[in-house]
């Protein structure tokens, strides 16, 4: 693997050491580290997955909107951030990466380099409560 | 390429008595290629004493900033070369998300702070962001690369006839974790396979605990640094102001206990290295 831009290096870092789930994501949007916190959600160790690209992961976490529908990928917050350069948050139905379902709230933040280059982004998750 | 020293002293000038050995004026490291191509990594004080010794009207110099702490710019204003006529100068720094270069120098190459404008100065300046990608100054190969310490910083790599050398006399790797994997460890790739290393060596390990997050490593963190990227000699940089001569010795002495691969020097003003 390449070196890691700083900007990603100290994200991670900072993510490492937080109670809230966090997910770091590259540029193409491939998952580059999860924390502890967002392992409860995916429902796997970071330290067991190899590689994660994009594609493998929406299709095996299969979002959904809140009504059960398939959320297309470019409603997906990563996305959003990635494509649009700007912060974007939306609740919708996920499955871990162990099948269990949950309703989660996601804010993904779009990390730029100093040169305006976008690096990546930062997907903070948070259990929503179920909806009826 | 033929290496200088002439400020290896951190955060501010410390002339005195005690630190006459290592020497104390701040960050300034000429680099002279076999072409003659003259690179002058930051423009701490030690810069004013290398614009006296260079030749009048000397060739295109390149003055490459790693960022722009007082410490890494202020010699600037007392480089001769600066208010020659004839003379071609050419400042590199990092890239910033809001001011350009000349605005961010400006602050401190304009009144109150300094008597002359940058506008105003005889010399033929052009300023440059580093570039992301390596670019080529003569003989010379350059890579910059965005390392950890506050603000936009970068560190430099310099590659002439298959040597290589790298330059990062600001820097806190271990605030991004030193990971087992090398892809996480800021400024690996500018160090990897180097046969010199500058590295930040602010502080003895029994201090760096006060100062975590303060964007400055440790000896050891210098030491873990070289030996990870495989470098064959690592040069101790950016000395404390409060550490005197003895006390440096005693860095030096635990960075060496501390090596295994890696040969340390310590950096001392007036010390020619070949690389």
């Amino acid at each position: 693997m390449p070196q890691q831009p700083v900007e990603l290096i100290l994200a991670r870092h900072m993510a490492g050491g937080l109670a809230v789930p966090v997910l770091l994501v590259d540029a193409a949007g491939d998952t580059l580290y999860f924390n502890e916190a967002a392992e409860a959600i995916l429902g796997r160790r970071f330290d067991e997955i190899d590689a994660l690209p994009f594609g493998q992961r929406t299709t095996l976490i299969e979002p959904r909107d809140l009504e059960g529908r398939p959320l297309p990928t470019e409603r997906l917050p990563a996305v959003i951030a990635l494509r649009e350069g700007r912060p974007a948050h939306s609740v919708f139905r996920m499955n871990g990466l162990d099948g269990s379902p949950h309703v989660i709230e996601a804010t993904a933040i779009p990390l730029g380099s100093s040169g305006g280059r976008t690096l990546g982004a930062m997907v903070f998750l948070w259990r929503a409560e179920p909806t009826a | 390429m033929k290496v200088t020293i002439w400020g290896s002293r951190g955060s501010i000038a410390s002339a005195g008595p005690d630190t006459v050995r290592y020497g104390g004026n701040t960050a300034c490291v000429e680099v002279r290629a076999a072409d003659g191509t003259l690179l002058v990594l930051d423009a701490g004080t030690g810069l004013r004493r290398l614009g006296a010794a260079l030749a009048d009207t000397p060739g295109p110099i390149h003055i490459l900033l790693t960022h722009l702490h007082m410490d890494h710019i202020q010699g600037l204003g007392f480089f001769g070369p600066l208010f020659d006529r004839g003379c071609e100068l050419h400042i590199w720094g990092p890239p910033s998300p809001t001011l350009d270069l000349r605005t961010r120098l400006t602050r401190y190459l304009s009144p109150p702070l300094f008597p002359v404008r940058l506008r105003d100065l005889e010399s033929r300046v052009q300023l440059h962001d580093a570039g992301v990608e390596p670019w080529q100054i003569g003989n010379l190969t350059l890579t910059a690369a965005h390392v950890i310490h506050p603000g936009p910083t970068i560190g430099y790599r310099i590659e002439e006839g298959g040597r290589a050398m790298a330059y990062l006399p600001d820097h806190e790797p271990a605030l991004g974790g030193m990971s087992d994997d090398p892809a996480w460890i800021s400024g690996l790739d500018l160090a990897k396979g180097t046969d010199l290393l500058l590295h930040d060596s602010q502080y003895a390990s029994s201090e760096y605990g006060l100062h975590v997050g303060w964007g400055h490593s440790s000896v050891a963190h210098a030491v873990a640094l070289a030996e990870r990227a495989g470098t064959r000699r690592l040069l101790t940089f950016h000395h404390d102001p409060g550490h005197d001569d003895d006390f440096l010795d005693g860095v030096l002495a635990e960075a060496r206990a501390g090596a295994r691969t890696t040969e340390v020097l310590g950096g001392r003003e007036g010390m020619v290295l070949e690389v």
